[in-house]
């Protein structure tokens, strides 16, 4: 290798088209529910429909007249056919802990009750809504933070404490105090929750969008109790995921289970309405900051508890706390964390879980600090820039924060920024600019690989990776044709399928820092069975064609730094997740990015659009500048979203999802989304693994709400501290 | 046609022309027809757009977009063509008729979910769960202790603005009525929406042209840019002598129970300049009897808000001579 760690090359870093993006848009990529198995039943869920108490009676007559119904699937008639397991916060599979059909007590509106299996999919629908239910309610929490009875909890592990907050924020001359909050919302994947299951003999192969199949794969043979060696799970295009398809869910037992019954294969899609309780979702968060700085904007104190509604039988929490503490120079630091127990379905991972809503209040709480102190947020950022993280003392691998604001800066032209409230209006128009930091941490985990190579040149590279979108396939490939020296063309590639070899959960954004060094791992193998170890990409073709070896295929597992030794297994168990960001013992890693937004909002009636955004990245090594952009972007246009639109409304007299359909949930459209712009910053990071890459998945989201908000204040005057913000808010 | 219409008509039978609200009810469960009849065998004899330069004929089968981008609506009642462009999205413009726009139902959210038990509106007596529950989206004009629900479409207001009338057929003959008679408020009986006999269909709308409708528009204020309900909006048709209204006529959506005029706020306008003070006063005329709900009493301001802004964006569109 020359000098750079990273030199120039043909393909990484080259905007390379999606390997799969001839399938995706002819419609041959086959993606679970698209697979047809013969003598498909159709599965069909029934959910229900209060926030908390029993099932009494089941009347299931009317259901079972239906022609066409197969079979019904109730806590009664499925007994325990499938085990109670540990949830994955317990150290097990499932998101939640509730077993599926499990008994008769309703934890939440929307929890699963009944399967009616059918002929046709039409014939379970109707057979599902004629199920008819007694209930016995239980008193609720259906009102969630606000229910006056709900339980919060600290989560002791959580809290950070450094140096004195009270005395240094007693003493502070300039201080900031604030309370906010951001709503539940759901992400929504286009494509729905769907699975197939098949029986051959004992041996059961589950078709599923997954963004981790040996977890589905383990953990379903935990709930089945069989061996997990008789279980295959295949997810080859999953068409959307952001968390909500992390791990195994209630389902799939139910689809197993009622494809052995009948012996055939079951398919189970999921409605859009249903999804909003199939699996987790952002929940609801509260925030109380405070902060303390001198006269040049210096931090003295800082301060950041939040509160995430959690369901009563999960203590979920997202708690990135340990990230709010560790972004700026801080000497006395006080943080923590605490779940507020409701009646609602238990909550999960959605694209930058902790990172959003706890990036919303700190970066708000920032812009409050640099208006009082009347200085540039920018400026405000800048005298708070570090290059080791204030509770540990660790150094960043590699931090370019400030980079990111003021490539951002120019391209944004913040320079023509005046900075009183309502000072930039343009005709009926209040415009506002603003403006936040971006974050997430670089997380990696174990992985393993297989590359081929035949003495035609051609490779084809395997691991059970997951293609969310996001690019794996067109990764995987680049990465192999780099390191054997071939153009990319020639390069296969098969991911999502428990019986290639294994690889990390695709969450966390730690996919391509996982994986890559796993291929480059196996490629370093293959090198080193043609006797030329250490040999430029070049040379291995030639060396090939003189070794006379027709095919050389390897296998490689790769442990990044800080992942324990013995965790190795884990990874063919299942069990492999993001380790790093704050999490190591001698360091701290973030790809780190700054987000402009300009809002106007209409003098008479209100509307706020954003017609601009300006983000720009410090994410370390780019291996697709193309799929990075629409990470980046699509991020972006997230963070928009989850400011301006996104809400899951809840009726507080039953816990239910009003807006449980994409008609009443809003999301922009294109006319919403003008001009977005994403600057990809340079950043070369040696240390945080072996490819250099920083995770780009969901750093884009983080911020944008801030920026947002804080562009709202600029144009009106007005500080709003709870999303999503809506017209009647500025009024 | 004479088929169609000897249909025995009860309520078991549900008329389709595009289909993009009934076939919604209908997956959702809200209606549970036991026959559906389709209407578009008569699209050929009422899908016309006919001009003649005093009155504009739309038969009740054209579809939203083809009204939308017809020339003599765009140069002659803009108020028409833009409540049709800013409703729903392409696809579902493609499809709708107009007929089925202005019968569409209301987005209320217990009304389209079976599993809330207390709608009146679906189940005649059996309650409100909207006046207790979320009602953002709901009306501050025209409601009833017995119903809240917002009228949801946008081309009903343009029509009524321009004081249009409806034909109708049915099995006692055709009939034609004033369009502004055509929905009902909810009073104690939510559940009937409209004055048409029981089988009754509308062919078509006539709606006759003044000084006022060539300056004439449409502002709906929503929650996003596009494919989205109003929060608020206003059909504004003015009649100028230099500053001073001559003649005005106002149409409210998103904010009422049904199409709503505001005969109000045109009174208060007539004779007078439209400034920026006459145009707040005639639409605080306008909401002068609104019923605010517990989340959506900023629709009061923006309501006014919104019609304040449409009169001044009409007082100042340009024609050539
Ligand atoms: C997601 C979504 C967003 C939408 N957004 C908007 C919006 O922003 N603004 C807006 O205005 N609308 C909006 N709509 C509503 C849409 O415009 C209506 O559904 C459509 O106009 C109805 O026309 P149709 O021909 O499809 O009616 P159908 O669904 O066929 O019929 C609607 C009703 O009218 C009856 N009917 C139809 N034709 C006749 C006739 N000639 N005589 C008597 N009865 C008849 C039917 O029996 C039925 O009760 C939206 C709809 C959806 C699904
Ligand atoms: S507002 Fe009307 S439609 Fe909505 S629940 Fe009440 S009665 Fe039903």
């Amino acid at each position: 290798m020359s000098e750079t760690l990273f030199p120039q090359s043909s393909t990484l870093g080259q905007p390379v088209p999606r390997y799969e993006g001839r399938a995706k848009v002819t419609g041959e990529a086959r993606y679970a529910s698209d697979v047809r198995l013969a003598r498909t039943a159709h599965a069909y869920l029934h959910m229900s429909a209060i926030a908390r108490g029993t099932i009494e009676a089941f009347d299931l007559a009317a259901a079972r007249a239906v022609p066409g119904v197969i079979d019904i699937l109730t806590h009664e008639t499925i007994g325990d056919q499938i085990r109670q397991t540990p949830a994955i916060y317990q150290g097990g599979y499932i998101s939640d802990s509730r077993r599926p059909l499990g008994s008769a007590e309703i934890a939440n509106w929307g929890q699963p009750i009944a399967v009616v299996v059918a002929e046709t999919f039409e014939a379970a629908r109707e057979a599902a809504h004629r199920i008819d239910v007694t209930y016995k309610l239980h008193p609720s929490l259906a009102a969630g933070m606000n229910s006056p009875s709900a339980t919060t909890q600290t989560l002791e592990p959580m809290t950070i404490g450094v140096g004195d907050f009270d005395a240094a924020y007693a003493a502070a001359p300039v201080k900031v105090e604030a309370h906010y909050s951001t709503p539940a919302q759901h992400q929504n994947p286009m494509e729905q929750f769907a699975t197939q299951c098949v029986w051959e003999s004992d041996r059961l192969t589950v078709h599923e969008p997954s963004q981790y199949v040996n977890n589905v794969k383990f953990g379903l043979a935990e709930q089945l109790g069989i061996g997990a060696e008789r279980i295959r799970v295949i997810s080859t295009y999953v068409g959307g995921a952001f968390g909500a398809k992390g791990f195994l869910t209630q389902r799939t037992a139910l689809v197993a289970i009622a494809a052995r019954r009948i012996g055939r294969p079951v398919k189970l899609v999921a409605t859009r309405e249903q999804g909003f309780t199939v699996s987790g979702y952002r929940a609801e968060t509260r925030h109380h900051v405070q902060l303390g700085a001198d006269s040049e904007g210096r931090l003295s104190a800082l301060r950041h508890e939040g509160w995430e509604l959690t369901s009563r039988g999960d203590a979920v929490a997202m708690g990135a706390v340990s990230m709010t503490a560790r972004l700026y120079a801080c000497p006395n630091i006080s943080a923590r964390v605490n779940t507020v127990a409701t009646d609602r379905s238990t909550p999960g991972f959605m694209r930058a879980p902790g990172e959003m809503p706890y990036a919303f209040a700190l970066e708000t709480a920032l812009d409050e600090l640099a208006h009082t102190l009347d200085m540039d947020p920018i400026e405000l950022r800048r005298v708070n820039d570090t290059r080791t993280e204030p509770v540990g003392g660790l150094p960043y691998t590699s931090r370019s924060l400030m980079r990111c604001f003021d490539e951002a800066a120019a391209a944004f032209d913040w320079k023509r920024r005046t900075s009183q409230p309502g000072s930039m209006r343009d005709g009926d128009w209040l415009v506002g600019w603003g403006c936040a930091t971006a974050f997430y941490p670089t997380y990696a985990g174990n992985s393993a690989a297989r590359v081929r190579l035949s003495a035609n040149g051609r490779v084809h590279v395997s691991s059970a990776g997951h293609e969310l979108g996001q690019g794996m396939y067109t990764m995987m490939a680049q990465v192999a044709a780099e390191e054997l020296g071939v153009p990319v063309e020639r390069v296969t590639v098969s991911l999502g399928d428990t019986d290639l070899p294994p690889a990390i959960v695709a969450g966390g954004s730690s996919s391509t820092a996982s994986v890559a060094p796993a291929i480059m791992a196996a490629c370093d193998a293959i090198r080193r069975r043609l006797g030329v170890d250490g040999a430029s990409p070049a040379e291995i073709m030639p060396a090939m064609e003189a070794s006379g070896i027709g095919v050389i295929e390897e296998f490689a597992e790769t442990r990044p730094h800080g992942v324990p030794p013995d965790s190795m297994k884990g990874l063919y168990r299942g069990k492999t997740f993001p380790v790093g960001g704050v999490h190591l013992p001698d360091r701290v890693q973030f790809a780190l990015g700054a987000q402009f937004v300009e809002v106007r909002i209409h003098a008479l009636t209100h509307e706020i659009r954003v017609p601009r955004a300006v983000g720009a990245f410090a994410a370390g090594r780019i291996i697709n500048p193309r799929t990075v952009h629409g990470q980046f972007v699509g991020g972006m246009i997230w963070g928009i979203s989850s400011a301006l639109h996104e809400h899951t409304e809840i009726d507080d007299r039953n816990a239910s999802y009003i807006n449980a359909n994409l008609a009443d949930y809003l999301l922009p459209v294109n006319a919403d989304i003008i001009d977005v712009k994403a600057i990809m910053v340079p950043e070369e990071d040696r240390l945080v693994n072996r490819a250099g890459v920083k995770g780009v998945g969901e750093i884009g989201v983080v911020g944008v709400a801030a920026a947002i908000s804080n562009a709202v204040f600029h144009a009106t005057g007005r500080r709003l501290r709870d999303l999503p913000i809506r017209l009647e808010h500025v009024m | 046609m004479r088929d169609i219409l000897a249909a025995e008509p009860d309520s078991s039978v549900a008329f389709l022309a595009g289909g993009t609200t009934v076939l919604d009810l209908m997956k959702l469960e809200v209606i549970r027809p036991e026959r559906v009849i389709d209407l578009n065998a008569l699209r050929g004899e009422y899908g016309h757009i006919r001009w003649d330069g005093v009155s504009l004929r739309l038969g009740a089968f054209a579809r939203m977009a083809e009204v939308a981008a017809h020339p003599d609506v765009l140069a002659h009642y803009p108020v028409i063509a833009q409540s049709l462009s800013l409703a729903a999205s392409a696809q579902l413009r493609n499809m709708a008729s107009l007929g089925g726009n202005v019968l569409q139902r209301t987005r209320c959210a217990y009304f389209r979910d079976t599993s809330w038990s207390a709608c009146n509106k679906r189940v005649p007596g059996s309650g409100c769960a909207a006046l207790e529950g979320a009602n953002r989206s709901h009306a501050v004009l025209g409601t009833s202790d017995h119903c809240i629900a917002t009228y949801p479409g946008d081309f009903a207001q343009a029509l009524l603005a321009l004081d249009a009338s409806v034909n109708v057929a049915g099995p006692r003959g055709s009939r034609r009525l004033p369009f502004a008679s055509l929905h009902r408020r909810p009073g104690t009986i939510p559940h009937l929406e409209t004055n048409l006999l029981s089988g009754e269909i509308i062919t078509e709308f006539v709606v006759p042209s003044g000084a006022w409708t060539r300056r004439s528009l449409y502002l709906k204020i929503r929650d996003r840019q596009s494919y989205e309900f109003a929060v608020a909006s206003a059909a504004v048709a003015v009649d100028l002598d230099g500053d001073v209204v001559r003649n005005a006529r106002i149409a409210l959506g998103g904010v009422a129970t049904v199409p709503w005029r505001a005969l109000e706020a045109e009174a208060a306008l007539r004779g007078r300049p439209l400034t920026a003070e006459v145009a707040r006063t005639a639409a605080r005329a306008a909401f002068a009897d609104a019923t605010p709900q517990s989340h959506n009493a900023f629709k009061v301001e923006l309501g006014q808000s919104t019609l304040v802004r449409a009169l001044l964006q009409a007082a100042s569109m340009e024609f050539q001579p």
